[in-house]
């Protein structure tokens, strides 16, 4: 990636959104509210950002767009690059694993035909690379597909809960 | 501020130190050694690095010393087993990642990691695993980057956000994925990038000029002074086989601290351009040919004493550069002097030479540089002092953070890196005015009462309410200061600007101040490079020309030091015409070009900064003197020694020296003590109505400022060089008919170029912005006129 001179505008409601975020913080720290505008404009972009969106997030914070940048880097939760309509995290971390998480990855895996941190090429699904913990011990092994939560998972519950997808 | 002293122990030995200072300050003022990679003195304190653990009495574990504050009765043990532990451990960690390419990289041997691996390291890693590699970005031309060698320690992203005041450098990704970078490929555009060289304590970024061309321990280090900006930064040579390797800081903490900015630091690269001049050269007969000094100097002796006897002594005129030594002005002044006329100057940039006679000693910063961070208000004329004087803008800046208000009148709506309280952007034949409107509004208060001719004078003036707030800003500062920058010095109403300055300052008990563009503005003034005063600004008997007027006059010979008249003098296209209908033109230059060959008569080859000794006084008035630390090229002589022998070879008094140091002396005893103020009762102005057409507004990038910078490799790789186009607000393009990267016609007093077109919003609507010192431009005229556009 390259400096772009390409500039864009952030959408009316997006503005919108991230002015109520604003005002939740002290005035001179607008900076707070970029994780919250960023998750707002990658959802308007098909779930991902792109350097001309986070330079206008950056712009319309008041920030260097370097700090943008850091964020977005930084968070799992955010996209660089184009990815499915469906958002896949399987979480991989001790208890989960201890559970057979690594089955229900290679399971997933092979159904869709993709690794993790790719998408299908129908554009239905992404499988995200999940590094941290979900919280969902107790019933492990779980994954989050659109912010829902699925526990106890085994390869046929897997099946079922993704071919519901569209 | 905390004064409380206490006293804490550390290895034994009480120290007194004030309440909540940091470990790691009181144990570095004692000369208490702790290991340490991201701390440093004039950064924020991060504690990432956990290099500087120590063993504190009573913590549970060791704690870093850089970020714990010091309490009465502490006990500290910073060579203890649990300390020494820790600092292995956490050296052991570092090298995980860290490559072992020491044999190839430029660090080698200066390297911090390198040094406290041989204190604190293991003889044998532990770590089998695959190292992390990480892909080099390109950051621009001055810092190379080898990213793999990266220990995280953030000193350089925490300088763009704290010094440079431009965040440049980011931490993207996280855990073992964090990387150092821009994230994006983007060049380094700060006009201090470079100390991020000196910042980082590992191999990761280093100067690329100098890449791969030496080893640090087979360099000698020698003491210098920075030939750009008038603030005369301190340096440190590295020489290594009679060459200059690479040019650091040296710590001065009343004038450059411990920065420099890119310009100084990367100059040197200007004495190894292919266009130095290595050989004096004459031309007979519209050839050029090689010869020996003593031919060359006959040829000029005997040229000169040909139009002095067949004209008179005051067709001969001398133009010197700002950029010379003292010792070389005050030569100069005196040849030109001894052969009769007062013909001397070194204001080539000058158009206003109005009330020169009531100037003070020299254009003095009116107080010392580190004075600047204590005001409380600052009145920034005509000046880009982020790009024109770094290290002064540096100290505005961290003003600033104190809460100074910073007040700007200027021609172009700069990026500055601070806050700026109140700004006015106007077109030039209006800052006058504007400035006009400041003292009007004082008076307007009744806070003072100008004398009647003042009064007058500022009638015209309308006041805004920028003006009500900048005088109300200056007259309610504890301590404030107007300051005069390189565009207010060129200014066609530099003496109404400096009169009216001065009113201001005298009513609102502000100082005044100049920023003056050369390394040695402040020394030309002291030497006698000026036509209406001699050395120690004692008025001349014989008044000369000043350097505008020597070139309108056309007279019949020219002497030059140091100067590309093309593209230094205010007006080139003047210049040339003068200098090509002259019969003979000396010029003292480092370089030989086709344009100087074009008028001139001889070429004598001088040495350049670094290559001969001499002096420079910064604006401050403080007198640097340095050495000669390499040869200089071929047959390049100090230009001192040149004017000794032409002094001799006229059979003139006065130029026996055998060395600077003895130039130096005599100056400084014809001289004696001198004190300076700006305080001067200059003239009344007589403001000049605006022009109301298009105006020409004039800088010069600060990469293009003088033939060193604008023959070194790197900085002309950079975005501060002019470049040749023409600016233009997108407003007034659109009614013009021109759109970016279309090429104008450009025509200034009959003269025309064709400039391509690049839209900038930092533009008033009614001037256009042509930068000085390209040579596309040269041909135009003066800084400032009226233009007329159009498409090519």
């Amino acid at each position: 990636m390259t400096e772009t001179a390409e500039k864009i505008e952030l959408s009316s409601n997006a503005r919108e959104v991230i002015d109520q975020w604003i005002v939740k913080y002290p005035k001179e720290q607008k900076r707070s509210a970029v994780l919250a505008a960023l998750r707002e404009v990658q959802h308007e972009n098909q779930g991902y950002l792109t350097v001309p969106l986070m330079d206008a997030v950056a712009d319309y914070l008041d920030l260097p767009k370097i700090a943008v940048y850091e964020v977005v880097s930084f968070y799992s939760m955010l996209e660089t690059k184009p990815c499915g309509r469906h958002s896949i995290s399987v979480c991989t971390n001790i208890s989960c694993m201890l559970r057979g998480a690594d089955e229900i990855v290679e399971h997933i895996e092979n159904k869709l035909g993709i690794k993790t941190g790719e998408s299908t090429s129908d554009g239905r699904y992404y499988l995200k690379c999940e590094e941290e913990c979900l919280a969902a011990c107790c019933h492990a092994p779980m994954m989050m597909v659109d912010h829902v939560y699925y526990e106890n998972l085994t390869p046929e519950s897997v099946d079922e809960i993704l071919d519901k997808l569209d | 501020m905390n004064e409380e002293i206490v006293t804490i122990q550390v290895d034994g030995r009480p120290l007194q130190a004030r309440k909540g200072q940091m470990l790691i300050e009181v144990t570095d003022k004692n000369k208490i050694y702790i290991p340490r990679f991201c701390y440093h003195q004039k950064l924020s304190i991060a504690a990432n690095c956990r290099m500087c653990l120590v063993d504190v009495e009573k913590a549970p574990k060791p704690l870093p010393a850089c970020a714990t504050p010091v309490m009465d009765g502490m006990q500290v043990a910073t060579r203890s087993k649990r300390a020494l532990d820790a600092q292995k451990a956490v050296m052991e960690f570092l090298l995980i990642n860290h490559p072992l390419d020491c044999p190839i990289c430029d660090q080698g041997g200066e390297c911090e990691l390198q040094d406290l691996a041989m204190g604190y390291g293991r003889d044998i890693s532990r770590y089998h695993e695959k190292k992390r590699v990480v892909k080099d970005k390109n950051i621009g031309p001055l810092v190379q980057t080898d990213m793999t060698r990266c220990i995280h320690c953030t000193r350089c992203v925490r300088f763009g956000e704290e010094i440079a005041g431009l965040k440049e450098l980011g931490a993207t990704g996280r855990g073992e994925h964090m990387e150092i970078g821009t994230y994006i490929e983007k060049s380094m555009i700060s006009e201090m990038s470079g100390n991020v060289i000196d910042l980082c304590p590992v191999g990761a970024l280093t100067s690329k000029p100098f890449r791969y061309s030496a080893r640090t321990w087979e360099m000698q280090q020698i003491p210098g002074i920075a030939p750009h900006d008038s603030v005369g930064s301190n340096i440190h040579f590295h020489i290594k086989g009679n060459r200059v390797k690479r040019v650091v800081p040296a710590e001065n903490d009343s004038i450059n601290e411990v920065w420099l900015s890119d310009r100084d630091r990367f100059s040197y690269e200007g004495l190894y351009h292919p266009d130095r001049l290595t050989a004096p050269m004459i031309k007979k007969s519209g050839y050029w040919q090689e010869v020996d000094w003593e031919t060359a100097l006959s040829f000029v002796r005997d040229g000169l004493k040909h139009v002095m006897h067949h004209h008179s002594s005051d067709q001969l005129g001398a133009l010197a550069s700002a950029s010379a030594t003292v010792e070389e002005l005050f030569l100069m002044q005196r040849l030109l002097r001894s052969l009769g006329t007062a013909n001397i100057d070194h204001r080539v940039r000058q158009s206003d030479f109005t009330d020169q006679d009531k100037a003070p000693l020299f254009p003095w910063l009116g107080m010392p540089i580190a004075e600047l961070e204590k005001q409380d208000a600052v009145l920034l004329v005509g000046s880009h002092v982020r790009k024109e004087q770094p290290i002064i803008n540096h100290r505005l800046r961290k003003a600033t953070m104190h809460g100074c208000q910073v007040l700007v009148i200027n021609s172009l709506n700069y990026d500055l890196n601070f806050n700026v309280a109140t700004r006015i952007i106007t077109s030039p034949t209006t800052i006058p005015e504007t400035l006009a409107g400041v003292v009007k509004a004082l008076a307007g208060s009744g806070k003072i009462s100008p004398d009647p001719d003042l009064k007058t004078a500022i009638s015209t003036a309308t006041v805004s309410d920028n003006q009500h707030l900048m005088a109300e800003t200056l007259l309610n500062a504890g301590k404030g200061v107007i300051l005069l920058g390189n565009q207010a010095m060129a200014h066609p109403q530099y003496g109404a600007l400096c009169s009216l300055a001065t009113a201001l300052a005298k009513a609102t008990g502000c100082h005044i101040g100049f920023l003056s563009d050369a390394a040695n503005v402040s020394g030309a003034w002291i030497a006698g490079a000026t036509p209406h005063r001699g050395p120690g600004g004692k008025a001349a008997d014989k008044k000369g020309l000043n350097a505008a007027t020597m070139l309108e006059n056309e007279l019949k010979a020219y002497v030059l030091l140091g100067l590309e008249p093309e593209l230094d003098c205010l007006d080139g296209h003047q210049a040339m015409q003068a200098l090509q209908a002259a019969e003979f033109v000396v010029n003292l230059t480092a370089y030989s070009s086709e344009s100087i060959k074009a008028y001139a008569d001889v070429l004598l080859p001088i040495a350049q900064f670094a290559e001969t000794s001499g002096t420079y006084i910064n604006n401050e008035g403080i007198w640097q003197s340095f050495n000669g630390v390499v040869p200089p090229p071929g047959e390049a002589r100090p230009a001192w020694k040149v004017l000794r022998v032409m002094g001799n070879l006229f059979e003139l008094e006065g130029f026996d020296f055998d060395t600077s140091l003895e130039i130096k002396e005599e100056l400084k005893n014809q001289i004696g003590l001198k004190s300076v103020s700006n305080m001067i009762n200059w003239s009344v102005p007589h403001l000049r109505a605006a022009s109301s057409g298009i105006e020409r507004i004039t800088e010069v990038p600060m990469n293009s400022i003088d033939p060193l910078t604008r023959h070194a490799a790197a900085l002309q790789k950079t975005t501060d060089v002019a470049d040749g186009k023409l600016h233009i607000h997108p407003q007034l393009a659109s009614a013009k008919g021109l759109d970016e990267g279309q090429i104008a016609r450009v025509e200034q007093d009959e003269q025309v170029v064709e400039l391509p077109v690049t839209l900038d919003e930092r533009v008033p609507k009614n001037g256009v912005l042509i930068q000085a010192g390209h040579p596309d431009v040269a041909s135009l005229g003066p800084w400032h006129g009226q233009i007329k556009l159009g498409k090519a």
